[in-house]
């Protein structure tokens, strides 16, 4: 088992501005994305071979990307619910490293805004049961609710006050919305305060609005080659080292051994990707992580399950300041799921856009210090029973 | 001897103060409260309720169950069956719905008997329940209450013998509900019960008595039906019953008039207090009137301390009128903005009917988990196809974590949700109802009970909810 490092790169990227977008279509955002990843690679639609498109509720099918007007390549359509993004730039990349292509798209879009419904149809109960044979009895909880159930847990086991518990929370609010606030293309571009994050209205308690991450529509994409060609296309491609999948089998929902006080599927799919990568030090060798924020006691579980922090003392280095921009290992620079927004088949490609950037030296006011190796990780589906990926890059190939 | 086995009974939680009610409309309040079932209960669910209660007090297997009611969610599609199939009865039993007629219930009675007594049943178990509605802002709508009940009718280990039986017929408007009618109609009350309720029931008593030889003193308690308060009184004394030694109390000032469940409500609270000896006597009423001698037998002195109505009335959470409103969809009300829900797959439903209406899971004969929902594969083990089947309605767990939850799919924001452990192994990720959110704690005792889910395209889905343990 070879893995992937080193095999693959990425040479240019796209990502449309993430939010409320009434007046974009899912074409408007599929061309946008699409076209700054062309113009960024300096290729155009001819050269690309294959592409895999990810995407939850826009799109059913390959035919999805028919607003490229791609000539008749292969074309997939690929669904792992909050990690769809990331799932197409990981089939695009094992297609590339195969030997079968050389320069293909991963694209992720999603328009969750002409749901017209707050929130997100369809319930966590659903995720992974056949849409056409559930006998339509699951639990009618929300997504928030799912991951309150985390946040009750873990209070309980590491004897955390609600209110102090909430406290800490916000301070990751507060860390992404400032980290927005200085990304022009992310959904909330506002700053906010502790006081404003803990008295907010409830959701699912514990969890209050700005526990919560925006519900948005957005599109990003990436160009991925093979990693001796990359430099072919720019001098400062993105070399990736890692693309670890977990699925979980609801084996948190039907065994008493779990506890709801962490994310198995990140412990695994973390432990995966550092084998592949050859990390051993993840909180001294990874320089930045892009982070499923969807709720921030998820951001707060996976420092510890990913071993930024140790397990139950996450946090001491939220209250340190760890992973602020100015800290040892920034988390979500671009504002996290909770302020550039999730719309989930986008997600992945957008957090990887974030990482691209920040090794080029393009992140402006967010620019952290000479990044080696990053993160990307998403979580879809509902604590207990879940998907999850965690992706490592690089600047250099090895 | 044919009789009463054992005797089952659900009171829903919530109750609706009269002078809420009386205040709302600006009218006078009859005082008191009454029994009102959640959004996510109905007749069926009630019902369910009810078995389960009566099932935990006995070890006989029955092989039939009757429902009684004049709130049957379906026009056309038995319910006995859904109770059945969630009770979880043998697949050989009789199944019948008894409605249309506040008699629904002792006529499902007088049936078991004759179903026991000519030896082609052994044991049935009749359950009643009623959720009616009347006409906001009428004296009804202070009467009705909501509740089940549920009798095991068999011969052996009987609590109480029923050793005669009278009934009549009586054709006469009093009460009524078209098919298109969402409320009872009702015509002159002083008519109804001068040449209806009174006479009929008067008939009907006292023809048992004279058909058994015997006197109103000869009853240690007398339980029977009556539309409101005064008529009950009234009876009693037209009848020579003493109104404090042997008049059973109606309930109707704590759960109120429950329909078809009424009569046999009070039946219940009578034998929580019986004697060995005692006689007793029941009457229903509803265009006619079914009378019957019961004599309890030793065997009252045996059977299982159950709770009794008693401790069931104790534990209550008020309801308020808006929330009765939404919960019974009298005006549209703003809710949660998510799509409505389709309809549930039939032949899925059909396929997974065991597990989802009688919540059957299995348990892993190589690792000995029981797990929820029934797999394959075992989720500790992954042993393959190597399982016993383990029902897990009629266990009991404690709440491992929870969320209050303002974005559910629920008529009665916020929900709650969240896992139980049951003590005896296996976990279940599920709705908890019944619950007042300043009591939800990790740890809380819980129990699993049958509750309407949602409605779509003509189909009701039922499931299990967690609650805790009343």
């Amino acid at each position: 088992m070879e893995g992937i490092k080193d095999k693959v790169a990425i040479v240019g990227m796209g990502c449309t501005k993430f939010g409320e977008l009434w007046d974009k279509s899912v074409e408007d955002l599929l061309v946008e994305a699409a076209y700054e990843a062309f113009e960024d690679a300096g290729i155009g639609p001819k050269d690309i071979q294959a592409a895999w498109l990810g995407t939850v509720f826009s799109g059913l099918t390959a035919i999805s990307l028919a607003p490229l007007r791609l000539q008749y390549i292969p074309i997939t359509r690929v669904e792992n619910m909050c990690a769809t993004g990331s799932e197409a730039l990981r089939a695009a990349s094992y297609a590339v490293a195969a030997g079968v292509f050389d320069l293909v798209l991963a694209i992720g879009v999603e328009k969750l805004k002409d749901q017209g419904i707050t929130g997100v149809a369809g319930r966590p109960g659903d995720v992974g049961n056949s849409t056409i044979g559930t006998p339509g009895i699951a639990p009618g909880y929300s997504a928030p609710a799912s991951f309150a159930h985390l946040a009750t847990r873990y209070f309980h086991d590491n004897k955390l006050d609600p209110d102090e518990g909430k406290r800490v929370l916000a301070q990751i609010a507060v860390k992404n919305h400032h980290n927005g606030s200085l990304n022009p293309k992310a959904h909330f571009q506002n700053e906010i305060t502790v006081e404003q994050a803990v008295n907010a209205p409830i959701v699912a308690w514990p969890l209050g609005l700005f526990d919560s991450c925006g519900v948005s529509d957005g599109a990003a994409a990436a160009i991925v080659t093979r990693a001796d060609m990359a430099k072919n296309f720019r001098s400062d491609p993105l070399y990736i080292k890692a693309l670890a999948i977990s699925v979980g089998a609801r084996q948190g929902t039907m065994r008493q051994d779990y506890d709801f006080a962490h994310i198995e599927e990140n412990r695994r799919g973390s432990a995966m990707a550092y084998r592949e990568a050859g990390i051993t030090e993840p909180r001294k060798e990874i320089s930045m992580a892009e982070v499923h924020d969807c709720f921030t006691i998820h951001e707060l579980l996976v420092y510890e399950d990913l071993g930024f922090s140790p397990i139950g003392r996450a946090p001491e280095d939220v209250k340190a300041g760890t992973f602020t921009l100015e800290g040892d290992l920034p988390v979500n620079t671009d504002g996290g799921l909770k302020c550039f927004g999730h719309p989930l088949g986008a997600s992945g490609l957008r957090m990887m856009y974030e990482i691209y950037k920040q090794f080029q030296g393009k992140a402006g006011p967010r620019q952290i210090k000479n990044p080696r190796l990053g993160l990307t990780h998403n979580l879809g589906g509902q604590s207990g029973s879940a998907i999850c990926s965690c992706f490592i890059v690089g600047n250099e190939k090895g | 001897m044919v009789g009463i086995v054992s005797k089952g009974i659900h009171i829903p939680i919530y109750r609706l103060s009269r002078d809420d009610i009386a205040k709302m409309w600006g009218g006078r309040s009859a005082s008191g409260e009454k029994a009102v079932a959640s959004y996510d209960e109905d007749s069926l669910t009630m019902a369910v309720a009810a078995a389960m209660d009566c099932m935990k007090q006995s070890e006989q297997q029955m092989d039939g169950l009757f429902f009684a009611t004049t709130t049957s969610p379906y026009r056309e599609k038995q319910v006995a069956t859904t109770i059945a199939t969630a009770a979880d009865l043998p697949r050989v039993s009789r199944t019948a719905d008894f409605t249309s007629s506040l008699r629904a219930a002792t006529a499902a009675i007088n049936s078991a008997i004759d179903a026991v007594k000519s030896g082609s049943a052994k044991n049935i178990l009749v359950t009643a329940a009623d959720i009616r509605m009347a006409a906001a802002n009428s004296k009804r709508e202070q009467e009705f209450g909501d509740g089940a009940v549920a009798l095991m009718i068999g011969s052996d280990n009987v609590i109480a013998s029923i050793d005669g039986s009278y009934s009549i017929f009586d054709e006469i408007y009093d009460v009524w509900r078209t098919n298109e009618d969402d409320v009872v109609r009702s015509g002159d009350d002083r008519f109804a019960n001068t040449k209806g309720y009174l006479p009929v029931m008067q008939e009907a008593i006292s023809g048992l008595m004279n058909k058994h030889g015997l006197k109103p003193a000869d009853f240690a308690k007398v339980v029977y039906y009556a539309p409101d308060a005064k008529n009950h009184a009234s009876l009693a004394k037209s009848l020579g019953f003493d109104p404090k030694a042997q008049v059973q109390d109606p309930l109707y000032s704590i759960v109120g008039n429950t329909g078809v469940a009424s009569s046999l409500m009070m039946l219940v609270a009578a034998l929580d207090e019986a004697k060995p000896g005692d006689k007793i006597l029941l009457a229903s009423y509803g265009n006619g009137s079914d009378a019957f001698v019961l004599s309890v037998t030793e065997n009252i002195t045996k059977i299982k301390d159950g709770p009794k109505v008693a401790d069931r009335l104790a534990r209550k959470l008020p309801l308020s009128y808006e929330k009765y409103i939404g919960w019974r969809n009298l005006m549209p009300i703003e809710g949660v903005r998510l799509p409505e829900r389709t309809a549930p797959s039939i032949p899925a439903l059909f396929r997974e009917r065991r597990g989802v209406l009688a919540l059957y899971g299995v348990k892993c004969k190589q690792c000995g988990t029981p797990q929820y929902p029934v797999t394959r594969i075992c989720a500790v083990c992954q042993a393959k196809d190597d399982f016993e089947d383990y029902k897990f309605s009629d266990k009991r767990g404690k709440l491992f974590t929870y969320a209050i939850d303002r974005l559910a799919l629920t008529p009665s924001p916020p929900g709650i949700n969240g896992v139980i452990d049951f003590d005896d192994g296996g976990r279940i990720l599920c709705d908890i109802t019944d619950c007042d959110i300043k009591e939800v704690k990790i740890g809380l005792p819980m129990e699993m009970t049958f509750r309407k889910i949602y409605e779509s395209s003509g189909i009701t889905s039922y499931y299990w909810k967690g609650r805790p343990v009343l």
